[in-house]
């Protein structure tokens, strides 16, 4: 008789740091001791703390491990599931803020303390690729409910009233896209789920997918069945194999229960869904260059008026939502419009996922009602920046997006909020920045992605975005010149008011928000030359501080062109500024801290 | 699937698979499961109040800890209510384990000459 759920993550984060050989060594260890009936060993999606994976729950004990290795299998599967002793020093653990002591319960820590789980409601509790598991969490109640009892109109009433707005970025409304679909004459229409997650740091859709591949499904066949379509499609990039895997089981698991196919719930409602593999070009997520590619097309975007609302996939009326979006409206229609509402701001309805990254203790996936701070997030929720370093900024909204700094981390989080503070919402991408990170750089970094990623289209983005990398690159170099900067200004103007798509559009946001908060640092790079973070490698020199040289001579001998010179025991080191490529070996092998960076 | 109600039906059978996750019971059972408590018969303890819960759908979990510290009166069970008001109960057998289910899981009633108590 089963008495233990072990629970392993098989996300993207958690299986990258073999967390299916965990899985297996459970099963086999459980075996061992003879409790292989007592235990059932379950894969399931994400629990956010990547930073700590591979991360191991066990329930009813509701004890999680963190960083588990194969080699641990063995000592918690005797200790704890055979005689009942939790292995301390790998359960996941915090210290309380008061008492100073280490606390372990999940209610406690504050990575989960101050998170509402909403869209990622199921992501660490179920198995997602068990159908059996999600139904258990009332899945596909939702849309029985849906097309049972309510009318396509009440949905989207239901949508409406809910302030549900997208997820992917835009943040328009969701249940107004819907009614435009709706309105649309009868016939061929279609529903699309844009799983083309493309910011760079961003990887909410992905966990969605993986660890609920279930609840957009669902939330599919609940906007087809309110706006009169009968197909969809997931539009994913095929660098996600574990989620297009899940996703594949998903829909063959609910045509063979028949909640995907002809007369659902013996309704005269049919839906069906079907994968469409992206390549990987981040122009496919915006939505006409997706229809294009879903069509076969090369993905490239097309002027809008007409919406896909109107005339979408095929020409055939079409709506658009992101993953998270969807991921939202099961439980909107289980538990109504006004529960929903009740969370977040008074414009910004919910919860928001966010990919947290950069220089932060706590990596990984956080789900937090609409309204939170930044600083709450990051300090509270993210456990701040490691190694005592100085906060610089935070970036979100990816290459849209923009940095945000010290003096605007008490901005509660909304979609209006960050537009109004020069950034946006975005996806969900939240990268942190310290003092070590050069401003510049990140603008540079940016305009170098979107510059790849550009279709090509129109000439304000192929050659405008071109035109701002060269000279953020001649900056970073140190052959800027202070009328670049009103060139990089008036040049980013021109791009955000003549591109054609959302990408060109937003390109320039980066340099834009660099260029307002931090153009002392431009400065720095223009008129003094030097880097303050002293990360652009033409504007450092590395010096050996002869005081604190041991003279070891370990630093010449990693030294790749031979350019530090010196006599071991006899004489410091010095480096030779001239034929110096600044690869920081040498300060990484220096066990004294002599080299410095200036 | 024809029907809401078969859904709803495949629900009931699911939660069963799930139910363990959400921890939101009345009680906790717990059994000494430490080398003193597996070589007083803990496990047969163990395992008939995990199949008696599951069996009789009792408002419980049913889980393990280490050594109590009083190795003499094991098997020992606890039971915490939702106050976390321990009760331990000691020299459990399956028997005595499935009359505790029933009567303080199941009637909110003491079974008082299985607890500690009733052997000082």
């Amino acid at each position: 008789m089963e008495r233990i759920n072990v629970l392993v993550c098989a996300g993207t984060g958690c299986a990258s740091s073999e967390s299916m050989e965990v899985y297996n060594e459970f099963k086999k260890a459980a075996k061992k001791y003879g409790i292989e009936k007592e235990v059932r060993v379950v894969k399931t999606g994400c629990f956010g703390l990547c930073q700590k994976g591979p991360i191991v729950a066990v329930h009813p004990d509701k004890v999680f491990y963190c960083h588990v290795k194969v080699e641990d299998v063995d000592r918690i599967v005797s200790e704890h599931l055979y005689k009942g002793r939790v292995v301390k020093e790998l359960e996941l653990s915090d210290i309380d803020e008061e008492t100073k002591e280490k606390v372990f319960e999940i209610d406690k820590i504050r990575f989960y303390a101050k998170q509402q789980r909403i869209a990622l409601r199921n992501c660490g509790v179920i198995n997602p690729e068990d159908i059996q598991e999600y139904i258990a969490k009332d899945g596909y109640m939702a849309l029985g409910k849906a097309i049972t009892e309510m009318t396509p109109q009440e949905v989207i009433d239901e949508i409406l009233a809910s302030g549900l707005r997208g997820r992917g970025g835009g943040g328009f409304p969701a249940g107004r896209k819907w009614q435009f679909a709706a309105n649309q004459p009868k016939g061929q229409k279609y529903v699309i789920c844009n799983a083309d997650e493309g910011d760079p740091g961003a990887f909410m859709d992905r966990s969605i997918l993986e660890g609920d591949p279930h609840s957009v499904i669902e939330a599919m066949a609940i906007a087809a069945y309110a706006i009169g379509a009968d197909h969809g499609y997931i539009y994913i990039r095929a660098e996600y194999p574990i989620a297009v895997h899940r996703l594949e089981l998903a829909i063959k698991d609910a045509k063979e229960l028949g909640l995907l196919g002809n007369n659902i719930f013996g309704t005269d409602f049919n839906f069906d869904v079907e994968i469409r593999l992206g390549a990987g070009a981040f122009v496919c997520g915006e939505e006409t260059a997706l229809i294009m590619s879903i069509e076969g097309k090369r993905g490239m975007p097309v002027s809008r008026p007409p919406y896909p609302a109107v005339s979408g996939v095929w020409g055939k009326p079409t709506i658009i939502n992101n993953v998270e979006t969807y991921a939202n409206v099961p439980i909107i229609i289980n538990k109504g419009a006004e529960w929903f509402a009740s969370i977040g701001t008074e414009k910004s309805k919910g919860t928001k996922v966010f990919a947290l990254g950069g220089k932060i203790v706590n990596t990984g996936l956080v789900e937090i009602p609409m309204g939170t701070t930044l600083r709450e997030i990051i300090y509270e929720i993210g456990g701040g920046i490691p190694n005592n370093k100085e906060f610089k900024a935070v970036q979100t909204g990816g290459p849209s997006g923009g940095l945000l700094t010290e003096n605007q981390l008490d901005t509660p989080i909304d979609f209006d909020n960050l537009v109004a503070l020069g950034s946006m919402m975005g996806s969900g991408g939240m990268i942190v920045l310290d003092e070590d990170n050069c401003v510049v750089d990140v603008a540079r970094f940016y305009m170098d992605f979107i510059v790849d990623e550009s279709c090509g289209k129109c000439t304000p983005c192929r050659i405008g975005t071109k035109r701002l990398l060269e000279i953020l690159d001649k900056i970073t170099k140190g052959e800027g010149t202070l009328e670049m900067l009103d060139e990089l200004e008036d040049l980013s103007k021109h791009i955000k008011n003549n591109a054609l798509c959302g990408l060109g559009q937003t390109a320039a946001n980066p340099v834009l928000s660099t260029l307002s908060q931090f153009r002392d640092e431009y400065i720095a790079h223009i008129v003094d030359k030097k880097c303050p973070a002293h990360v652009c490698k033409d504007l450092l020199t590395y010096v050996i501080d002869p005081d604190l040289c041991k003279k070891c001579s370990i630093c010449a001998k990693h030294c790749p062109v031979n350019c530090i010179t010196g006599v071991p025991g006899k004489e410091p080191y010095v480096i030779d500024a001239e034929a110096c490529i600044k690869c920081g070996s040498c300060v990484d092998v220096c066990r004294f801290n002599a080299i410095e960076k200036v | 699937m024809k029907s809401l109600e078969d859904l709803k039906k495949m629900r009931e059978q699911a939660l069963k698979k799930v139910d363990m996750r959400s921890g939101d019971k009345d009680y906790r059972v717990v059994v000494g499961m430490a080398t003193c408590g597996i070589a007083a018969g803990a496990r047969p303890v163990l395992n008939a109040l995990v199949q008696e819960t599951a069996n009789n759908d009792y408002n419980c979990i049913v889980t393990q800890t280490g050594c109590i510290g009083l190795c003499v009166q094991e098997p020992i069970v606890e039971v915490f209510d939702k106050d976390n008001n321990k009760t331990t109960y000691v020299k459990v057998d399956p028997d005595k384990a499935l009359r505790i289910l029933k009567e303080h899981v199941g009637n909110g009633k003491i079974v008082e000459e299985y607890t500690i108590d009733s052997v000082k």
